[in-house]
């Protein structure tokens, strides 16, 4: 015979298992996304149709490529744990695992992709501007 | 002691189960733009990565970012983000415990669809 008080058996027992964390991180990445993302909109939007070495030329500029990287980073953890919050909410047992380790897979690596796209885009702009192009 | 009782806890109650009211339709909504985006997102990160590796690659890839389906995609997620952008204000607002009176929730989920067509259309005007 275990002694639990009613609390210590209701502990972690709650829908996420992990107390408020989960909704309070989205919480406080949204406010920073609603910072960034008009921001990011604006600047992908006017690159998009742009030629080749003019997107190079704006992506490897400091202000561009650090929103950029602060919106994808921000902004796949909360697609991460907002998909995993619609994947609890529809599937149970091993689909719900297999559901939450593919979202969280593809956010970070949608994470690593594009920081090595501005990484690399800006060495070919510091490249570029050292042949004086 | 009582027993501890494994049970069987329910999944999230079916949308057919309820009448659609505004309120629901807003916040369902919010989920779907929310995890649609990720397509938007693979397309832009895909085109960012063409643009990094090599000029050919890049014009493949700033062929589809500009084709028909570009634009499709593109601009499906502008309104996307927009929306997905008013609703999470109002869920902040919800949040901090105001604007739950059914009407006042109903007048905030008509802004939230009007706002964001609004807001679409502007930043297609501005970019």
């Amino acid at each position: 015979m275990r002694y639990l008080t009613a609390r210590k058996r209701a502990e972690g027992k709650g829908a996420s298992g992990t107390g408020t964390e989960h909704h309070w991180y989205m919480t406080m990445s949204a406010v920073g996304l609603a910072f960034l993302v008009p921001v990011f909109v604006y600047i992908f939007g006017k690159t998009l149709g742009q030629g080749h070495e003019a997107v190079i030329e704006t992506f490897s500029r400091p202000f561009p490529a650090i929103l950029t990287a602060l919106t994808v980073v921000v902004g796949m953890r909360h697609f991460a744990k907002g998909a995993q919050m619609m994947i609890e909410d529809y599937a149970r047992g091993t689909s719900r695992k297999i559901g939450i380790i593919i979202a969280y897979s593809i956010s970070y690596a949608v994470t690593a992709v594009a920081l090595y796209a501005l990484a690399k885009m800006t060495f070919i702009g510091f490249i570029l501007g050292a042949m004086g192009a | 002691m009582a027993d501890v009782k494994r049970v069987e806890r329910p999944l999230s109650p079916h949308l057919q189960i309820y009448r659609p009211q505004l309120t629901s339709l807003t916040s369902i909504l919010t989920r779907i733009t929310g995890n649609a985006l990720i397509v938007g997102v693979l397309l832009a990160v895909w085109w960012l990565l063409a643009a990094a590796t090599s000029p050919e690659y890049f014009e493949t890839a700033n062929a589809v970012a500009t084709s028909w389906f570009g634009d499709l995609v593109f601009t499906g997620s502008l309104w996307a983000v927009w929306y997905h952008y008013l609703a999470g204000l109002r869920h902040l607002y919800f949040d901090a415990g105001k604007g739950l009176e059914i009407e006042t929730a109903e007048k905030l989920g008509l802004g939230v669809i009007v706002g964001s067509v609004v807001l679409t259309i502007i930043t297609i005007i501005l970019v």
